[in-house]
């Protein structure tokens, strides 16, 4: 596939092929409408489906079966007709809904009547003294490794953090044989009381049994440890991970506090966005139908809101439902209310997960040298102290340390300086707000971007 | 509402009305600068920081020639450096025919009396820029040229200005400007201020002002592109701008890139917001993948956008009003405002206290445009 091979316009972009964009794809295909889906990676899945399809793990009972579960949306999404593009990397989406996205080395502009976000969720940065050194990386890498490539961990390695997608890992890893020394669980003990009130629902709810099995196979074969503090030690790389109460020599230590919406391509485009207090993250304001403040443009998925894996395929229905009634009203489209129903079911034991797994505030707001922009060396006292002396958003806060304008454009630092702010200023998040992004969404090349066919005004003016 | 009171309120905190509101405090006055979102949040702190005497109108060199004194020794002013730098600008000539319209150019500037611009061979420009490719010929050097950080000098102004004892009010929007007796009444969305003197430096919004006054003119909203790559090994010393092609490319001292030079995006005035067009950032790319080759495969990190004045003729207003006495006008820089923050400041602060000034400032008042929409009508 290259880029001259796509059309210069479709009815509607997908961008992102997780469980949002491969079901809304699906859906809108089937419906008669024309439709691409791109995806950055060399397959489909998304990150929760990495790899569904093409990943060497043969023993389905290693990833599970909520992983093999992708391989009925992927094959939908490949049966319905939907153009499946997967190393296209979108680097720009403006308000009327121009795409910019590069393959094999070339970019184009393409247009589309309806866009459909499914950028899906990124893990909430962890900054703790070390998490730079080699040998520190996030558990949602370890699992990309696993899932996609077959690789378990090697050497003595340590999980810390909280949340399911760490358990879960942890358990993926024993399955496949791999050994583990000590999960950390940072996890703060008063959660439980505000988490309480929402217990009935999440006992009703699937997550409930899953999460009690997850929990007692990890802890039957690893020593848990409840923290307060975490350290990754060592000059050139991670030797040892000290915590409050022990040290434990460490070869690899893997992070993880939950999961926040990438906002990066739907901010970028212009789409307002709101503080989640529970949460503790931005995400788009949207309709019912998940249309973003700009007509024409849907966000679905984890990246509206986290709200898992199941739920991001009944919002990709959902927002391809709006779609299709958009661009062709006569087709014939599965009810909506049914769609809705099946995703209440999936969001209800949410905010139980959300209040008992909320990160505590001393890995989420860092003190002294402590990197926070990995880009630019950035560190948690240099934030603060400009917070002091007036700095009073993420965006002066730029121009004054750099921080935020690296190669990750705030995907490490964003919610960290955000939160660091508010604190130093005794402010809100909400008020404080956020990095304005700027497109590319994803570094490209020079040569890439000069790859862009020339406009007629363009060459109207070199010939002149 | 308690009405506050001034010597001269100041509209708009960008670069120039930052360093009016500082040349008007280190006369003694007392100024209030009203701002409506922060200092240097839209072009003065986000252009690409040329600081730039070469190829400007005629009627604009006298005050690009002071301004140029002045950056010399921002620091004295301001108590910060604002990370000027002097490597000078060189025009690249990519034609024979090209050079020797520059050759034109320099040789009319000489026999007026401006000797900053001096052409250069083929062997100076590679000298100067061993970067650039083969195809050109020569070119114009101003050697006392450089650049800064935008914001940064922004932020320097306004926080000697304070220091000095001018007022800046920021995240507060000027409603109206009105004659009430001997003052004029600004009115404000946190209350009217009282002032024997305005200026009106309110950039791309300038013309909503000068409207009130019963002086509408032909002002332009635009907002220039920039696109900023990774850190690359230091290769280029002197910002390096282009004629028939728009380009202006500079390096940093942190070793990332900047590539501007004019292509526009789509300007958003009422919302702060511009959106990029790629298709002709796509063209900048495409020039400088031709002027310098060793950065095709070089990665773009960010791209963005200033909101700002153009006018017509594509030089600034800047001078008394035509129709209103005690109001100044300072804004319309049509993409290359910055370098003539520092001394356009020091010229208003001057006809502000004294009336009158010896810098010639003739072709920039704002009368050029009254006369203009009288021929047409």
């Amino acid at each position: 596939m290259n880029a001259a091979d796509l059309a210069s316009s479709y009815d509607l972009v997908v961008i992102g092929g997780g469980p949002a964009g491969l079901a809304a794809a699906a859906l809108a295909a089937r419906a008669g409408v024309q439709t691409v889906l791109f995806d950055e990676n060399p397959g489909v899945g998304g990150q929760i489906y990495r790899a569904i399809g093409a990943s060497p793990v043969k023993d389905r009972a290693i990833l599970g079966e909520d992983y093999w579960a992708g391989t009925a949306l992927a094959e939908e999404a490949r049966a319905s007709g939907a153009r499946i593009v997967t190393g296209a990397t979108v680097w720009s989406l403006d308000p009327e809904r121009v795409v910019g996205v590069s393959v094999a080395g070339a970019a184009r502009l393409i247009e589309a009547r309806r866009v459909i976000v499914a950028t899906g969720a990124q893990e909430r940065p962890f900054p703790i003294p070390g998490w730079t050194l080699p040998g520190v990386m996030t558990a949602g890498a370890a699992q990309t490794a696993l899932k996609a490539q077959g690789l378990l961990p090697a050497g003595r390695t340590v999980l810390a953090g909280t949340g399911p997608l760490l358990w879960l890992l942890a358990a993926q890893i024993l399955r496949g044989g791999g050994g583990i020394e000590a999960l950390l669980d940072t996890t703060p003990r008063r959660n439980l009381v505000r988490a309480a009130l929402h217990l009935p629902d999440f006992v009703l709810s699937p997550y409930f049994s899953k999460g009690l099995a997850l929990l007692r196979e990890v802890k039957a074969r690893v020593p848990v440890y409840r923290v307060a503090h975490i350290e990754a030690l060592g000059g050139d790389r991670l030797r040892e991970v000290a915590f409050d109460g022990g040290r434990l020599p460490s070869d690899l230590l893997l992070l993880h506090q939950g999961v926040v919406p990438n906002v990066n391509l739907a901010m970028a485009a212009g789409a307002e966005h709101v503080w989640n207090d529970r949460q503790l993250c931005f995400q788009p304001v949207l309709d019912e139908s998940f249309e973003s403040s700009i007509p024409g443009i849907a966000i679905a998925g984890d990246g509206a809101g986290i709200a898992g894996g199941t739920a991001a395929a009944e919002r990709g229905r959902l927002a391809a439902i709006a779609a299709v009634r958009a661009l062709r009203p006569e087709a014939r489209l599965p009810d909506p209310q049914a769609v809705r129903q099946r995703l209440q079911r999936e969001e209800m034991g949410r905010a139980f997960l959300d209040w008992f797994n909320r990160p505590a505030e001393s890995f989420r707001r860092p003190e002294g040298d402590t990197l926070v922009c990995r880009c630019e060396e950035v560190t948690a006292a240099d934030v603060r102290r400009m917070a002091d002396i007036g700095c009073e958003g993420p965006n002066q806060m730029k121009a004054f340390l750099r921080c935020g304008m690296g190669p990750c454009q705030g995907r490490l630092c964003g919610l960290t300086v955000t939160e660091l702010i508010a604190e130093q200023r005794r402010s809100t998040p909400a008020e404080v707000g956020y990095y304005r992004l700027r497109p590319p969404v994803k570094p490209i090349t020079l040569a890439e971007l000069a790859s862009l066919p020339i406009s007629d005004a363009e060459r109207k003016a070199v010939e002149r | 509402m308690k009405v506050k009171t001034a010597d001269v309120v100041v509209i708009g905190g960008g670069l120039h009305g930052c360093s009016t509101a500082l040349h008007l405090a280190l006369r003694g006055l007392k100024p209030i600068l009203v701002e409506k979102d922060y200092a240097g949040r839209h072009a003065s702190g986000v252009n690409a920081g040329g600081v730039r005497q070469l190829a400007r109108h005629i009627a604009e060199i006298p005050l690009s020639i002071a301004s140029m004194a002045l950056w010399e020794q921002v620091e004295e002013l301001v108590g910060d450096d604002c990370g000027f730098s002097s490597h000078g600008t060189v025009l690249v000539a990519e034609s024979e025919t090209e050079l020797a319209g520059f050759r034109t150019r320099v040789d009319d500037l000489r026999l007026k009396g401006f000797t900053h611009e001096e052409l250069i061979d083929r062997a100076e420009l590679k000298r100067l820029v061993p970067a650039v490719s083969d195809h050109c010929p020569g070119g114009v050097v101003s050697r006392r040229d450089g650049a800064a950080d935008p914001f940064r000098t922004t932020q320097a102004f306004r926080r000697r200005a304070v220091e000095k004892g001018a007022v800046v009010i920021e995240g507060v929007t000027v409603t109206d400007v009105r004659r009430d007796g001997t003052v004029w009444r600004v009115e404000t969305t946190d209350g009217p201020i009282e002032a024997p003197k305005v200026v009106n430096a309110a950039g791309a919004w300038a013309d909503r002002i000068a409207a009130k006054l019963g002086e509408p003119v032909p002002l332009e909203v635009i907002a220039p592109m920039l696109m900023v790559t990774s850190r690359v090994p230091a290769f280029i010393d002197p910002v390096v701008i282009l004629r028939g092609r728009k380009l202006s490319f500079k390096q940093l001292a942190n070793g990332t890139v900047v590539i501007g030079g004019g292509h526009l995006a789509q300007p958003h005035r009422d919302q702060n917001r511009t959106v990029l067009d790629w298709a002709k950032l796509a063209a900048s790319a495409r020039t400088v993948w031709e002027l310098f080759p060793v950065m095709r495969a070089t990665t773009i990190v960010r791209g963005w956008a200033g909101i700002e004045a153009r006018m017509p003729d594509d030089i600034p207003v800047v001078g008394p009003s035509s129709t209103s006495e005690g109001i100044f006008h300072q804004f319309g820089f049509s993409a290359h405002g910055f370098q003539l923050g520092p001394a356009t400041g020091a010229v208003i602060a001057e006809l502000v206290a004294t009336g009158r000034t010896n810098t010639p400032i003739d072709g920039l008042g704002i009368e050029r445009f009254q006369r203009q929409a009288e021929r047409q009508s």
